[in-house]
């Protein structure tokens, strides 16, 4: 029953973007193009409740299950160093969580996408595409190897380059579609390489082998951390994390929806999905658990900063996600799995709402995306201001909104366990602040006090119910999602706890803080977000002139900040600008046309000489013809004897 | 000698060609020629002897005292004979038609040449041999000659006709020698009597004239000089025909005697063949490479197609064996197609067959330029066409017989070959039809024998097994 439905639950996605790839052009009428898109992902969320129904019916060791397909391809199987791969799905706690996710938040943005793609030219592609996008998703998070789950990783990776670059005749989406997909590209070299060595020290690339073989490898193991590390840079690709965020903020170009679905929900997760997956292999290399943490925290507050001065409202939540990103990179590498996991749940709840709420900013302003030139516009858009609101105050991390207990989790991990520690903890909550921040600088700007823009000539409206019952929905959830994981009966962590136990028990963790401790964190943690807040309102409600005043005052910070520490202007110069003329002038010019070429073109016309030398031979003289012939006997007959 | 009931059952498909060809011989020497008769007879007792002898694919069995092998191995090319005989009259009737020269004698030559060639694949002893190749020969001198009006046809047939003599009085005297080593004619003997006489002065020159012989009609370098002026000055279905089924018969009789009696064993014989096969292989494609006839160009590829499937025999092994048979059938399709596409686009006095006669047949004639280009990148040797499995099967072989240096040099030929077959496509594909062209009507029936040979060329490339395998069967 559980293998049919979820075979039903992937391929009715495929079935809709096959649908739509096929005929969405012929079917003219929106609607019908929106409902089938909306129905093939909200049918899977269906199906994927009703597993998930009878997984929590189930004992705790039966909610395991194995759908196998068809063998997909396979090289010497039954000698050493033979591979066998499977289209297989593994369906278990951490997997349909994350199928829940995908497909219900997919879903409720197909809906908003009927009313944002509304008079698009390319409607039926948009939705074969995110049909698409919602079955490699599926995928990635279903596999149960490392191939399959590759091919669902690059799966997302394409779809990701399609539907950043939707408006491809506009060139900063074409060039931020490239540049996705080009930097995604490294880390996926780390992927697959990481994937050869797992293959080397295990022989197997079956997550159930792979994960039982290193349950027993010794810790501290080189190969394990080698792995651990090229998968980590797997991950920092596709994840948007140090060093490999630059293509996020660019990503933005694509259509919100696109934003709010793949850039911060699903897919910038899929590398907390992949670390989570391969705890026992982390736990088998500390050391690479300590680099994911570094990075992960370090990537928070670096984003966190950016974000402080951007005035594109879209390009704030990028940041913001990837400062996100960071926390549940900085949860994973100390060891707090579940609490990873969790903030990656409650963060697709609030960050979607977030994006679906700009959208509906951006359609009413008419494309305009500078919160400069915003303002005052919560009398407009009252429903969008709410749920907006809502959403912030979610991601603040102020209790009893869902953004709270996922972060607090986080940073009473780092603080407390074993391998966290008390700078990171600092690091983490200083990146509190930011987000309390930044967030309620977007607030203030876009939705109070005194319109910036002409109210004469531009009528902001509200978006249409498609798009605003979405936000309503997500809303409730960024209030309520939270409430699986409260301390000390967490649900959450419960439900997953068969998944990470293996890697818990690997690290011997153990909770070394007390409950009054635990106590005193969260009211630090919750009255750093406050001050956040109160510093955000002040400054921009009451002296809005002041943020030009501290950028005057501290030109040199304002201007690294508002570019973005250079790093793109780095980068081009340190990699890009040097690779392309090294392929210029060496590869291209020199080794190419100078070598190659000229190697390929001498050769062909010394060839052609000796044709022409040669069809001279071939005089039409039958007589020199016999000639030849016994020529060539004599040779025969000489080789044969004397030889 | 006695003749048992079961060596005529076995021979089933001889004698159908040969009933077929008296009964066309009758028909047209009663009545007149009725051309239209005599080739839907003789395609269909072809047809039948392909099919008769698809049906006995099994291991070999003498027959009439020794003299023939039938079975596995002889069918499969008597197979292949008979259907190359069989597209080459479906590509002959229009063609000679058009040529205002449709006359039944043709196809009473094919068959017997056909005959011919199923006798040499056959044969079990020297003789037999030596009497197949005469009688495909001569009928194909005959064949050369059909436009006798035409001074390039007479040329074409006088020039095979001298060289072909030629070339069979040193093949007599080759038997003649081994006769004189081995005192015998069977093949199976002669390989008993192989390890006593290996180093006899008697038995190798006889090898070596034998040898010279049988290069003559593969058109391996150096005995390939007749081979362009005769393909390109016959009737251009009947050059299709002589560079497929009259080389894959060679290649037959090469196997029966050099594979047979010499075995894998490293000697100079595999060496002199592996010279021979380099020779042919740069020559035909180095010289191929000036030639703006199509015919032409295609004789000089013939020739170089020779020395890729000589690389399959100077490997000596089974592998080797198993590539050239391969070989000879995809490229017996390919060329056969080619052969059928020009021969369909010529016009009267030899018109239309120059390279930039083919500029814009994409546009003119989507079907025929795709077809054409199909056996052109198959003959280039491209994957996943079946010309890229024969060249990949008798390279593979010739390197697993430590002959790198061979398969280094056939790549690179190939790669020189992939230059003039590509600049044809070029000119179909992205030239400007011009202006004075004439369009030329092409029936049904030619375009389906093309669009049919095309198929088989991609069907072989992708599962090429299904001949492999059959060629397995029939060799062990």
């Amino acid at each position: 029953m559980i293998s049919e439905l979820s075979i039903a639950l992937v391929l009715l996605p495929l079935l809709g973007f096959l649908f739509l790839g096929l005929f969405g052009a012929r079917l003219k009428n929106e609607k019908i193009i929106g409902f089938l898109g909306s129905a093939a992902v909200g049918i899977s969320f269906i199906l994927a409740l009703f597993i998930f129904a009878q997984m929590a019916a189930a004992g705790p060791e039966q909610r395991k299950y194995t759908v196998n397909l068809f063998t997909w391809f396979s090289a010497f199987t039954g000698s050493p160093g033979g591979l066998s791969i499977s289209a297989a799905y593994q369906i278990d706690q951490l997997s349909i969580l994350l199928t829940l996710i995908v497909t219900g938040v997919g879903f409720l943005i197909h809906i908003y996408s009927i009313g944002y793609m509304h008079g698009d030219p390319g409607f039926w592609r948009f939705f074969a595409y995110m049909n698409l996008f919602i079955f490699t998703m599926l995928n990635l998070v279903l596999a149960d190897n490392f191939v399959l789950m590759f091919l669902g990783w690059e799966g997302v990776g394409l779809c990701s380059y399609l539907l950043i670059g939707f408006w491809y005749e506009k060139k900063p989406a074409g060039d931020a579609a490239k540049k996705a997909f080009i930097v995604n590209r490294i880390g996926d070299i780390g992927f697959l390489l990481g994937m050869f060595l797992i293959f080397a020290a295990f022989g197997s690339l079956n997550f159930d082998t792979v994960f039982a073989g290193a349950s027993s490898v010794s810790r501290n193991n080189s190969t394990m951390l080698w792995i651990c590390l090229l998968l980590f840079l797997g991950a920092t690709g596709k994840s948007a994390q140090i060093p490999l965020f630059v293509w996020l903020p660019d990503a933005m170009a694509g259509p919100t929806p696109v934003s709010a679905l793949i850039h911060a929900a699903t897919m910038v997760t899929a590398g907390v999905y992949m670390i989570a997956r391969c705890s026992i292999l982390y736990a088998a290399a500390p050391a690479a658990l300590t680099v994911v943490a570094v990075v992960g925290a370090a990537t928070a507050i670096f984003a966190a900063t950016i974000g402080l001065v951007q005035n594109d409202i879209k390009k704030i939540l990028a940041y913001s996600t990837i400062s996100q990103l960071g926390y549940m990179f900085l949860a994973l590498g100390v060891a707090a799995f579940s609490a990873g996991i969790f903030h990656l749940m409650t963060h697709a709840f609030f960050k979607a709402l977030l994006f679906l709420g700009s959208g509906a900013v951006i359609h009413a302003m008419h494309e305009e995306q500078d919160i400069q030139k915003m303002g005052g516009l919560k009398k407009y858009l009252p429903v969008t201001y709410r749920t907006f609101l809502i959403g912030a105050i979610a991601i603040s991390g102020i209790p009893p909104l869902a953004g709270f207990f996922s972060k607090d989790e986080i940073l009473w991990k780092t603080a407390t366990g074993d391998q966290g520690s008390w700078l990171l903890w600092f690091v983490g909550l200083l990146g509190a602040i930011l987000t309390a921040f930044y967030m309620f600088r977007l607030v203030t700007l876009t939705f109070e006090g005194e319109p910036r823009f002409d109210e004469h000539r531009l009528h902001p409206h509200e978006a249409p119910k498609t798009m605003t019952v979405p936000l309503i929905i997500l809303a409730g959830l960024s209030i309520a999602g939270g409430w699986i994981g409260i301390p000390h009966a967490n649900a959450l962590e419960h439900w997953l706890d068969p998944v990470f136990a293996p890697a818990q028990m690997k690290l011997l963790a153990s909770e070394s803080g007390s409950t009054g401790l635990e106590i005193i964190l969260m009211i630090v943690s919750v009255s750093a977000a406050a001050a956040g807040i109160y510093a955000a309102r002040r400054l921009y409600l009451q002296y809005p002139g002041k943020e030009r005043a501290a950028a005057k005052r501290f030109p040199v910070l304002y201007r690294i900040l508002s570019q973005k520490y250079y790093i793109d202007e780095i980068y081009d110069a340190v990699v890009v600008k040097p690779i392309a003329s090294i392929s210029e002038k060496i590869l291209w010019k020199g080794i190419d046309k100078g070598a190659i070429d000229g190697s390929v073109n001498g050769a062909a016309s010394f060839i052609s000489s000796c044709a022409q030398l040669l069809r001279k031979v071939q005089n039409g003289v039958a007589q020199f013809y016999a000639v030849m012939f016994v020529g060539g006997i004599l040779f025969i007959l000489t080789w044969l004897l004397f030889r | 000698m006695d003749v048992y009931i079961s060596d005529i059952l076995l021979n089933a498909p001889f004698e159908i060609v040969v009933l077929t060809a008296l009964i066309v011989l009758v028909l047209e020497s009663t009545r007149g020629t009725r051309p239209n008769i005599s080739s839907w007879t003789s395609i269909g007792g072809l047809s039948l002897a392909a099919v008769a002898a698809l049906t006995n694919l099994g291991a070999s069995v003498e027959t009439f005292g020794g003299m023939l092998q039938s079975g596995g191995f002889a069918n499969y090319y008597g197979a292949l004979f008979c259907i190359s005989a069989v597209m080459t009259i479906l590509f002959s009737r229009n063609y000679f038609e058009r040529q205002n020269y449709h006359r039944g004698e043709a196809y009473i030559l094919l068959l017997f040449a056909t005959l011919g060639m199923m006798v040499i694949a056959a044969s079990n002893d020297l003789i037999m041999i030596f009497l197949g190749i005469e009688l495909m020969s001569i009928c194909l001198y005959v064949l050369a000659g059909l436009f006798r009006h035409r001074d390039r046809s007479n040329e074409a047939s006088l020039k095979y006709f001298l060289l072909g003599a030629f070339a069979t009085g040193f093949l007599l005297y080759g038997i003649a020698l081994i006769y004189g080593s081995t005192g015998t004619t069977n093949i199976a003997s002669i390989r008993t009597a192989f390890p006593h006489v290996s180093h006899d002065l008697l038995f190798l020159t006889g090898s070596g004239l034998l040898l010279a012989g049988f290069a003559f009609k593969i058109a391996a370098v150096p005995f390939h000089m007749w081979a362009p002026d005769v393909y390109e000055g016959s009737p251009t279905p009947i050059s299709g025909f002589m560079s497929t089924g009259a080389k894959a018969a060679a290649f037959a009789a090469l196997i029966a005697v050099f594979s047979r009696v010499f075995g894998p064993s490293e000697n100079a014989v595999h060496q002199i063949i592996a010279l021979i096969a380099a020779a042919s292989m740069i020559a035909g494609n180095v010289v191929a490479l000036a030639q703006s006839n199509l015919k032409r160009l295609l004789a000089y590829s013939s020739i170089a197609h020779a020395g890729y499937m000589l690389v399959g025999l100077a490997a000596g092994t089974a592998d080797g064996q198993i590539g050239v048979m391969y070989y000879l059938a995809v490229y017996a399709l390919m060329n056969l197609g080619a052969f059928g596409i020009i021969g369909a686009l010529e016009t009267e006095n030899d018109q239309n067959l120059q390279m930039d006669d083919y500029a814009g047949l994409s546009e003119r004639e989507p079907v025929l330029a795709a077809c054409m280009a199909v056996f052109l990148f198959g003959l280039a040797g491209f994957p996943p066409l079946a010309g890229f499995f024969g060249k990949y099967y008798v390279f593979l072989a010739a390197v697993k017989a430590r002959l790198l240096w061979l398969a280094v040099i056939g790549v690179l030929a190939s790669l020189m070959s992939a230059y003039y077959y590509l600049r044809i496509i070029v000119f179909m594909y992205f030239e400007k039809t011009k202006a004075e062209s004439v369009p030329i009507s092409v029936p049904m029936s030619v375009r389906w024998t093309v669009i049919f040979c095309a198929v088989l060329v991609l069907l072989f490339g992708l599962f090429p097994s299904v001949i492999v395998q059959t060629v397995l069967r029939v060799l062990f």
